[in-house]
């Protein structure tokens, strides 16, 4: 005798209606009788008496406000890489491809907030994600797994919402931990994985929507944060055999499960926005590389690649070293002197990283546009900076026009007043506001200036 | 969604009851599979692609079928040794869950996995998060051990007050 669960796939009359038995009416019901052995035994050794429509919903409330935010930030950070000139990982995207528009360089710490937010939040919804798993793991037990096709497919998009948000926490923690155990290529599987994840997560909030605010306004929020432990009762059973078949007694009140996982969320985000943050609080972020400064005094601040990781020899960065300016058919070259003999500017920009991290320092150098109007390109279309690095994904970046032309774009060839450190790009590098910490090219060897005619 | 009494007719009917589900859904549910058939069609010309596909289902296993019924036997476990004193119980749930949480997102560094990608990026080494996190942990069940013995202090103050 299966075990019988109120709703309306038990009363026969309606059993063609919503929920109840699809065509062939005769497989599914089948299905249902043919119960394998140890079902039962698992559908009674769900004891909680927490699991219900109301604490799901809550969870998923939350995850329902910011994971939009983490998506959104997340595609917007791929749009800084600048898609268009083909550096954003992956390239070649099909039509998954975003709308072309120019990154731009204000506010200077847009590229910061998008980054950090997508980073953190990531991070800080972990506890909030398991917390709605552990609410809903009887449903994957549940006998039958489907009465209709309907059923039958909707539980491969939830296959493809949960495989694809853990996905993309693991891929995205391991990526800013510097750990490549998965040995694929992160920006590809992180951006499709994104996309699979987005398309289940939008269906997956059209199709429960009802029933989370039917879930919400069952039990109010402040009434339910009230009730202690002693008094804390199983929700009456629902259609989607959420609620314990046999509940035990609570243990923890929904107070108790809201708060843990609240306060989970809470000591992810005490450990992990450090990296953002500069000063003392940066050592907060205990755990993870940028809560750590590499030295001190005016270059101790996070180095993304080391001069030695990137193969730069001293010889390449000595008296010897020349920078080469190319545009319109002319080619300048400079030594250092010659560029610290030019106008400096001097200005405070974040260097943000997509691992989350990110700093705000003093530099100073010469402006691009100087740079540009020297090589004879008053007016560039864009601007090819290329480095003495030898291999690597970022050893050239391509600047927009607006990126070369804001007046705190620089070349930097001094930091916090003191020379760059070979680590932070001696003898010179780029940082453009709110640009990308990869695209800020260290070890400048040239730039080459394309005009508005060159196409 | 509503419920009706008579059978739905006409054929928006017919695919309903045949389906399970409104015309809508069955359009919404496609979709999804579809982008996400593309997606891995798209995929399957990497080389890596079979690895990816690892780690998405992977990470759903590793999830079901590991990660819960490994904490759920902890927290069995735990009640056993606690039995029915359901305070002490919270007071070692909430640190247990806290040092296993610190783990599972900061493991990483932890279990000191990619050394050589990690030096290369920062310059630094990884060798600190570990003894950071044992001691995170134990400062975590320190508090909760101390919060237990001031609550149970208290709750013994007053009854003998009342008694």
């Amino acid at each position: 005798m299966p075990v019988s669960r109120p709703g309306p796939s038990d009363s026969g009359t309606r059993a063609s209606e919503v929920d109840g038995y699809g065509a062939p009416r005769r497989l599914w019901r089948g299905l249902a009788q043919h119960r394998p052995p140890g079902v039962d035994a698992v559908e009674r050794s769900w004891r909680s008496p927490l699991r219900g429509p109301w604490l799901t919903a809550v969870y998923g409330s939350v995850l329902l406000v910011a994971l939009p935010l983490v998506i959104i930030t997340g595609l917007l950070d791929y749009a800084a890489y600048g898609p268009q000139f083909d550096q954003a990982f992956p390239t070649n995207v099909g039509w998954l491809r975003l709308p072309a528009f120019d990154w731009p360089t204000r506010p200077s710490w847009l590229f910061r907030v998008t980054q950090g937010l997508h980073v953190t939040l990531g991070i800080v919804l972990v506890p909030v994600v398991l917390g709605k798993l552990w609410s809903v793991l009887p449903k994957l037990f549940d006998w039958p797994p489907a009465r209709s096709l309907a059923q039958v497919l909707e539980r491969l998009t939830l296959l493809l919402l949960v495989g694809g948000i853990l996905f993309q926490i693991a891929t995205g923690l391991l990526n800013i931990q510097y750990s490549y155990v998965f040995g694929f290529d992160f920006y590809t599987a992180h951006y499709f994985g994104a996309w699979i994840f987005t398309g289940a997560f939008v269906a997956h909030v059209i199709i429960k929507f009802p029933r989370l605010v039917t879930a919400l306004r069952s039990r109010p929020l402040g009434a339910e944060l009230r009730t202690p432990r002693e008094a804390t009762r199983p929700e009456p059973p629902d259609p989607d055999g959420l609620v314990a078949a046999e509940p035990g007694p609570a243990t923890v009140s929904r107070r108790g499960a809201v708060g843990l996982v609240g306060g989970g969320a809470l000591l992810l985000a005490v450990l992990t926005v450090g990296q953002s943050l500069d000063g003392p609080l940066r050592r907060t972020a205990l755990l993870l590389p940028r809560g750590r400064q590499p030295g001190t005094g005016p270059n101790g601040f996070p180095v993304n690649r080391t001069v030695a990781a990137a193969g730069v020899r001293p010889e390449q960065t000595d008296a010897s070293w020349r920078l080469t300016l190319r545009g319109g058919g002319r080619t300048v070259t400079l030594d250092r002197p010659a560029l610290l003999a030019m106008a400096q500017h001097t200005a405070a920009l974040p260097i943000s990283c997509v691992e989350g991290w990110s700093t705000r320092q003093t530099w100073t150098g010469v402006r691009l546009r100087d740079l540009a109007a020297l090589a004879g390109v008053a007016d560039p279309a864009s601007a090819r900076v290329s480095s003495l690095e030898q291999a690597g994904l970022f050893r050239t970046a391509v600047l927009a026009a607006n990126q070369v032309l804001d007046p705190d774009s620089l070349l930097a060839l001094r930091v916090n007043g003191v020379d760059l450190a070979p680590d932070h790009g001696y003898p010179a590098r780029v940082i453009v506001p709110a640009l990308p910490g990869v695209h800020c090219t260290k070890w400048v060897a040239e730039i080459d200036f394309r005009g508005r005619a060159d196409g | 969604m509503a419920e009706r009494d008579r059978p739905t007719e006409g054929r928006a009917g017919r695919l309903r009851a045949g389906y399970g589900a409104a015309p809508w859904h069955l359009l919404l549910v496609t979709a999804v599979i579809v982008l996400a058939g593309w997606v891995a069609l798209r995929l399957a010309q990497e080389a890596t692609f079979g690895r990816m596909l690892l780690w998405f289902v992977g990470a759903v296993i590793a999830h079901d079928l590991v990660l819960f019924p490994v904490y759920a036997s902890a927290d069995r476990a735990l009640r056993a040794v606690a039995r029915d004193r359901v305070t002490l119980l919270n007071y070692l749930r909430v640190p247990a869950l806290g040092t296993a949480l610190l783990f599972l997102v900061y493991s990483p560094g932890i279990l000191r996995w990619g050394e050589t990608t990690h030096e290369a990026a920062t310059g630094l080494t990884q060798r600190p998060y570990l003894v950071r996190w044992v001691v995170l942990s134990a400062a975590l069940f320190l508090l909760s051990g101390l919060a237990y013995l001031l609550r149970r202090r208290q709750a013994s103050r007053q009854r003998s007050e009342s008694a």
